[in-house]
């Protein structure tokens, strides 16, 4: 027997777990929420979307394979704490580089271990995402109280994002790109078909934008509620207006249907895993795919119409505009994790714009 | 697209016999798929020809025809039922073939049958290994090289081309002999002269070694509208090098990064897709444990064994799937049946690791080579899940039956470091064991990672157990902590490892439990890691928090499985407690069943109200007991499996419904059987417990020769032999107590008589029996093993009504509730018992389905306490039906290198077939087909070698042979026999007079039969040994035993025509 070092996570409602800290030891507080996927925890953990969030994963063995410095979706996690039943001491994979906790701590991410992962995953099923406190100490009501009412995600895509833009030669289809907290996956599905990419931290000015004179305007994912981002649907209103293609994935999806004067609204739990099914309604055809979100699109306009739809609850997975060269989807195409069963989209994409440029130029 | 409703009939193909590498896996998915089809309207013909199935059961399908399956016997059932359409997927390999051969031969067309679900197209592509290669191209995935060559520099320009090391496999040598591993040119040379040498056709194969590659499985399904999922992925902790069905396999993939994971993902979607997959498919990889590289290294296009698998390990009912998909529905408009709520067409997330270990028949064969390799040699397995990888070992292990309760093995221990570094680098059956031993003793682990190829994750959690083992060697029971119990139950030691660890008994680290509260609780499989809500009832116990099982205030009834499938304990159990879970449920009883095996129909989450997929020792069964808190158990059906829990039971306190504890042992218990048979003035062969040689032979002197002799401590028959004078029995007894000094030998009169069985059901008054069964080989052939005849042909009215009453009088003074078998002899007119089980046997399934008398039913009702008379049967026989049905064996030694082939007391078969006609004969010639035998013509080429004192009797069977114009070839000493009979015959070299010898001729096919009627088995350096292994190894009808040879040669003399044999429907045409 190893000695550990106890410590609980602390939810909203009052259920205590309890259980060992590893990686970096400090308080946190987050949202929590859960994901499905058996692997690819070096993805979640990386992925900008689950800033401010405490991870927990159903699969009850993660680190198994380690992490490794080329799997990353961003330079490192945002994410709150990680959740996992049992983590992985003697990793192994010819790619492992380094062992899941030490990259914790690398990051100052705090983790926990060795709780029922699966009665927590019920709770959030059941309760709906709550927010929690992972801690090493005892802490008062008050002490709860008030660390819960000072936590907020509303900043988060600040969080995630750079301060100035970069660039991404390409010799094919040239893309604006608004970085809420965009994956690498996404930005390397771009690039590696040959896109040009002019990449903006969320906030930059719709003009600044469109002043590289892209062939059209990529929305990716990032954190948080889209609600949230009001001067963010505001600039995609004014890139729509450009008559430019606008393409967007997740909180890309999200803020584009806003401007397009759709709602959103949030789950009770959120879709996080590698294994939802969604229809293509134009084909019948029903892929497998990667998905995180814990808000979805409603109540589409007039001009608007859903493309996909996820087979199990029946909610909006992607839409395009009835008139406008306007297409997102809710899933992740890109994967990483998860089943890249629906990469065509990114072809599928590309060829849209280029039928408009084309079409523009005639 | 919705239901294709012009599919109004549909012909199901079973898998036939239980053999190794088909097993109790088809009867799950066949009658998955059969229930499927049902729910939508169709109307379901099932042809199989094995009757201990649950598919084949009366009203299961709604036509039910136990024939031979061969291209003319299904021909038969399709020309008399007109099915329009026919499922091929569902029988494993051997229906599969035969939905080719039926294809082939213009059948499905003449009869207008289309095939539903996959094509045979698709098939074809999928099997044949050029149209594979070719697909494998196509669809830029890679194989691995391989090439056929017929002289060595060919073989080493492919070495050149394709890299070493490469394999060498000699074409149409048996069990690889001449075959290996070549590490360079030197080598190859050397292997390749001499497979070429050793191959009858001069070929051998030559392949890129992929040995130590990661194995990887996939279960894929896709519908008609071409959408394709994964339902789970396996990894084999085995690498490449042992087959699937040996290694330890472990579901989901645990080393696998995301990348990798999608890459095979995506390859596997890629292939089913570009065939046209209609169901499910299983794709296996080999994975590169180094770099991206990986290989394709078959693809089955059916259910199979790991599609049973990967449905219990998930929750995912594939066959179910398969067969809606067949009849035209898409992924997404099949409910998922698990959460009642979201669809089939997603995959299953798994919170929980499963494993998977194989039961080898090594317990019985002691003399198989038991190296494992290319060539499955598991008869069964078992499934564990677990919160962690160590916890479902250590259940897996607990769970195979073999006297393990961690990773401490008495063989391993006395092996050398040096002894056990070889025997991990050429795995056998206890690879485990001496690899854990080998940490355990400082090794380096990562030293045997790379001897074994092993994954360091897997090795790492073996070590892991190993110290956890180690820790526990240095506490004593006072030393434990609430907390350091917990770390070790949490870890998944059970009560007894830790109690052998710290030198304690079990009950005392019990105590400890129920003082600090450390129980476990069960969580549900779901197919989706608790983010919808599920209705399965399908349970695993943790150590954890939250208890997830819903307990009603109904009334429950708990049933104890069979486990593992092994020699002597088959799927017939499984059926019994299928068939008592539904008659519980028919009586208004809440049902549990708690079983470990995933292959049978038991541990299909909807048979009973409540699964419980856990390990049948008695902690394990006790947890469920104390959270569901049954009105009690059933233990009757569960074979000796549940038997051996009756005692802890009844210590429990905890209920039995059914004969008690008590009753079980008196029967099972010699003396006290003896003394009741005595009471009741019932004979039995006449015997006696020896200590030594001296001993037994004088006894032997006044019991008369021949004698049985048997080791006390075995069950099943092991090492029982006939000894048939002195100098055979001194030699038996010297070996027996070399071995084990400190047991007795029993010492029988061995009476060669005609062997009788008998299934009875009693409820303390009254006995029912549905019937007698004669066996054909006369006693000394184990039960198992001979051809059991239905009804009885030769016994008088007489003697059946001494069975009646014999029965009777046992059944009452053992206090028997419920199902008793009982063995009997004949032995000239004269009634002996020489054998009783106090519960249901492997004859149940046979003798319910040719009776039609639903037995297991009637002993459930009866162990609730309705009285037979009151259910309609009174005491007595069932009435006889108007046909004869036999019951053939069917062995798979030829799988098992080194095991003897002939019959005797020591079971051997692994399954059984069923064959049904208007008289014995025909019914016979059905069942020798069904078992794969070949019925000789006249005219054809017998060889025979037969012990000197069957001469006489082998004669008088010969002239009949003869008569048909047989000819024979025979070793010296028969041989002069027939001549002195004025039979004809070649004369063949015995092996010990040099070459060509009577192997040869075996081998060079000229021969249609083998007759080897032996003096002693198990010899393995005997004559008659290697003749019998040449035998099975060149797939030639062997028979071993004088009542055999005497049937098959009637069946030859009535000269049958297949084509005018009558099929008999089971569900109609038995009265």
């Amino acid at each position: 027997m190893k000695k550990k070092v106890k410590a609980s996570l602390i939810l909203e409602n009052g259920t205590v777990f309890n259980g060992n800290a590893f990686g970096y030891i400090k308080e946190t507080v987050g949202e929590v929420v859960f994901t499905t996927g058996m692997t690819g925890y070096q993805e979640t953990l990386t992925d900008p979307s689950f800033a401010g969030q405490i991870v927990t994963m159903t699969y009850p063995l993660i680190g198994n394979y380690g992490i490794n410095l080329e799997d990353n979706e961003s330079d490192r996690p945002y994410l709150k704490g990680f959740i996992v039943r049992e983590n992985c001491e003697v990793p192994n994979n010819w790619r492992c580089e380094m062992n899941l906790e030490d990259f914790l701590k690398q990051h100052k991410v705090t983790g926990l271990e060795g709780i029922d992962t699966r009665m927590l995953t019920k709770l959030l099923r059941q309760n709906g995402t709550m927010k929690g406190i992972i801690t090493t100490r005892e802490l008062t009501k008050s002490q709860i109280e008030q660390k819960f009412n000072t936590y907020t995600n509303k900043n988060a895509v600040r969080e995630v994002i750079k301060d100035e833009p970069y660039f991404i030669n390409g010799s094919g289809t040239h893309f604006a790109v608004l970085d809420c907290g965009i994956k690498s996956g996404i930005i390397r599905s771009l690039a590696n078909r040959g896109c040009k990419l002019s990449v903006f931290p969320a906030y930059t000015s719709a003009e600044k934008m469109l002043s590289v004179d892209p062939d059209a305007i990529f929305l990716g994912n990032g954190p948080g509620d889209p609600l949230d981002l009001p001067e963010v649907v505001e600039t995609v209103k004014e890139l729509i207006a450009s008559g430019k293609p606008i393409l967007g994935i997740c909180l890309g999806h999200q803020l584009i249907s806003l401007a397009l004067g759709c709602k959103t609204e949030r789950l009770k739990f959120g879709h996080h895993g590698g294994n939802h099914p969604v229809k293509d309604l134009a084909s019948g055809t029903v892929y497998i795919t990667s998905q995180n979100h814990n808000f979805v699109v409603s109540d589409l306009t007039e001009d608007v119409e859903p493309t996909f739809i996820n087979v199990n609850d029946g909610s909006i997975e992607g839409i395009k505009h009835k008139k406008l060269p306007i297409y997102s989807v809710q899933f992740h195409p890109e994967a990483n994790p998860g089943p890249l069963d629906t990469g065509f989209l990114f072809d599928r994409f590309i060829k849209t714009v280029e039928e408009v440029k084309t079409h523009a130029q005639r | 697209m919705p239901r294709d409703n012009s599919i109004k009939k549909v012909l199901v193909i079973g898998s036939g016999p239980i053999v190794i590498g088909q097993a109790a896996e088809f009867d799950y998915s066949g009658t998955q798929a059969v229930e499927s089809l049902k729910e939508e309207g169709v109307e379901v013909v099932l042809v199989n020809s094995n009757p201990a199935t649950i598919m084949t059961d009366i009203g299961m399908a709604h036509h039910t025809y136990i024939e031979p399956l061969t291209l003319d016997f299904v021909e038969k059932v399709i020309a008399k039922e007109r099915p329009d359409s026919i499922i091929a997927g569902m029988g494993g390999q051997t229906g599969l073939n035969l939905s080719c051969e039926l294809y082939d031969a213009g059948i499905l067309d003449k009869y207008n049958v289309r095939v539903i679900g996959t094509s045979i197209e698709s098939i074809k592509e999928g099997e044949d290994r050029e149209s594979f290669k070719e697909l494998m191209e196509r669809t830029n995935q890679p194989i691995v090289e391989s090439d056929i060559v017929t002289d060595v520099e060919s073989a080493v320009e492919f070495a050149q081309k394709v890299g070493y090391p490469v394999i060498v496999r000699p074409a149409y040598t048996l069990g690889g002999t001449g075959g290996g591993i070549a590490e360079n040119e030197g080598v190859l040379r050397e292997i390749c002269t001499q497979g070429l040498h050793l191959s009858r056709v001069g070929q051998v194969l030559i392949e890129r070694s992929i040995a130590g590659w990661k194995e990887i499985e996939f279960e894929v399904m896709r519908d008609g509208a071409g959408t394709c999922i994964t339902v789970c992925s396996m990894e084999n902790v085995d690498p490449v090098g042992v087959h699937t069905g040996d290694s330890i396999v472990v579901a989901p993939a645990q080393t696998l990064s995301d990348k990798e994971y999608q890459m095979l993902r995506s390859a596997a979607i890629n292939i089913i897709n570009s065939i046209e997959i209609k169901g499910g498919c299983n794709v296996q990889f080999a994975l590169d444990p180094n770099s991206y590289n990986y290989a394709v290294i078959e693809i089955n296009p059916r259910v199979s064994r790991s599609s049973a698998l990967a449905s219990k390990a998930t929750g995912y009912p594939i066959a179910k799937v398969a067969a809606k998909i067949a009849l035209g529905y898409n992924l997404d408009e099949i409910k998922n049946a698990v959460t009642g709520k979201t669809f089939a067409c997603f995959e299953p997330a798994l919170d929980y690791v499963v494993l998977k270990f194989p039961r080898w028949p090594f317990d019985k064969f002691f003399g198989a080579k038991r190296k494992l390799g290319t060539k499955m040699m598991a008869t069964g397995e078992v499934m564990s899940i677990g919160k962690s990888f160590e916890a479902a070992l250590l259940k897996g292990i607990r769970s195979l039956e073999i006297g393990q309760y961690g990773l401490e093995r008495k063989s391993s221990k006395t092996r050398s470091l040096e002894e056990l570094k070889k025997r991990v680098v050429s795995p056998d059956d206890e690879r485990l064991f001496d690899l854990a031993e080998m940490l355990r003793r400082g090794y380096k682990t990562e030293k045997v990672c790379q001897i074994t190829k092993m994954d360091l994750f897997f090795v790492d959690k073996i070590k892991r157990i190993v110290e956890a083992e180690e820790e526990l060697k240095t506490m004593s029971v006072s030393d434990f902590t609430e907390q350091s119990l917990k770390y070790y139950k949490e870890k998944g030691f059970s009560d007894k490892a830790i109690s052998n660890f710290v030198g304690c008994k079990p009950p005392e680290v019990y105590a400890l439990r129920k003082k600090w509260d450390i129980m476990p609780v069960f969580k549900t499989v779901d197919t989706c890691a608790g983010e919808f809500e599920a209705q399965t009832p399908y349970y695993y116990s943790s150590y954890d928090t939250e208890n997830e099982t819903r307990i009603s205030n109904n009334k429950k009834v708990m049933v104890i499985g069979s486990g593992p499938i092994r020699i002597g304990q088959g799927i017939e159990f499984d059926y019994c407690s299928v068939h008592c879970i539904k008659a519980l449920k028919k009586a208004g009883i809440e049902t549990i069943i708690v079983n470990n095996n995933p292959e049978t129909v038991s541990t299909d989450f909807d048979t009973a109200d409540k699964l419980y997929f856990e390990p049948l020792t008695e902690e394990d069964v006790l947890n469920v007991v104390e959270v569901e808190k049954p009105d009690g158990v059933i233990l009757q059906f569960g074979g000796q499996t549940a038997i051996k829990l009756a005692n802890f039971f009844d210590e429990m306190h905890i209920p039995i419904y059914g004969t008690l504890p008590e009753q079980i042992d008196e029967a099972e218990d010699r003396e006290k059987f003896d003394a009741v048979l005595e009471k009741l003035g019932i004979k039995r062969p006449k015997g006696k417990g020896v200590w030594d040689v001296e001993e037994g032979i004088k006894a032997a002197e006044k019991l008369g020769y021949p004698v049985l002799v048997r080791p006390s401590y075995v069950l099943g028959g092991q090492g029982m032999e006939i000894t048939h004078s002195e100098e055979e029995l001194e030699k038996y007894l010297v070996e027996a107590f070399e071995k084990d000094k400190k047991n007795p030998v029993l010492i029988d009169r061995y009476l060669g008589g005609t062997e009788i069985e008998v299934d009875a059901i009693c409820d303390g008054e009254d006995v029912y029996i549905p019937g007698i069964m004669e066996h054909l080989e006369r006693a000394g052939v184990h039960s198992g093993d001979s051809i059991s005849i239905y009804p009885p042909q030769t016994i008088s009215e007489d003697i059946k009504k001494q069975i009646l009453d014999e029965t009777k009088r046992i059944a009452i003074a053992l206090k028997v509730i419920g199902m008793i078998n009982i063995q009997f002899i004949d032995y000239k007119g004269e009634l002996n018992i020489i054998e009783v089980n106090p519960r249901s046997s492997r004859t149940v399934p046979y003798i319910t389905k040719v009776t039609g008398v639903p037995v297991i039913d009637i002993a459930t009702n009866v162990m609730l306490g309705t009285k037979l008379k009151d259910m309609g049967y009174g005491t007595g026989i069932c009435d006889i039906p108007g046909v004869v049905a036999v019951k053939v064996p069917v062995f798979s030694t030829e799988k098992l290198p080194r095991v003897e082939a002939s019959l005797g007391p020591e079971m051997r078969s692994t399954g059984e077939v069923l064959g049904v006609g208007y008289n014995l004969e025909n019914a016979l010639y059905k069942g020798f087909i069904a078992a794969g035998m070949t019925v000789p013509k006249a005219g054809s080429t017998i060889i025979a070698t037969v012990r000197g004192k069957d001469h006489e009797e082998f004669v008088k069977i010969a002239q009949k042979c003869s008569n048909m114009n047989c000819s024979f070839i025979a070793t010296s000493g028969t041989a002069k026999a027939l001549k002195n009979a004025g039979i004809d015959c070649k004369v063949v070299k015995k092996i010990s007079e040099g070459v060509p010898n009577i192997t040869d001729t075996i081998r060079s096919g000229v021969v249609d039969l083998i007759i080897d009627i032996p003096k002693k088995a198990n010899d393995t350096n005997s004559d008659g040994f290697k003749i019998r292994r040449t035998a099975i190894e060149s797939d030639l009808t062997l028979i071993t035993a004088m009542d055999t040879l005497n049937a098959m040669v009637n069946v030859m003399e009535k000269n049958i025509n297949k084509d005018k044999l009558d099929i008999f429907d089971i569900n109609a045409d038995m009265r």
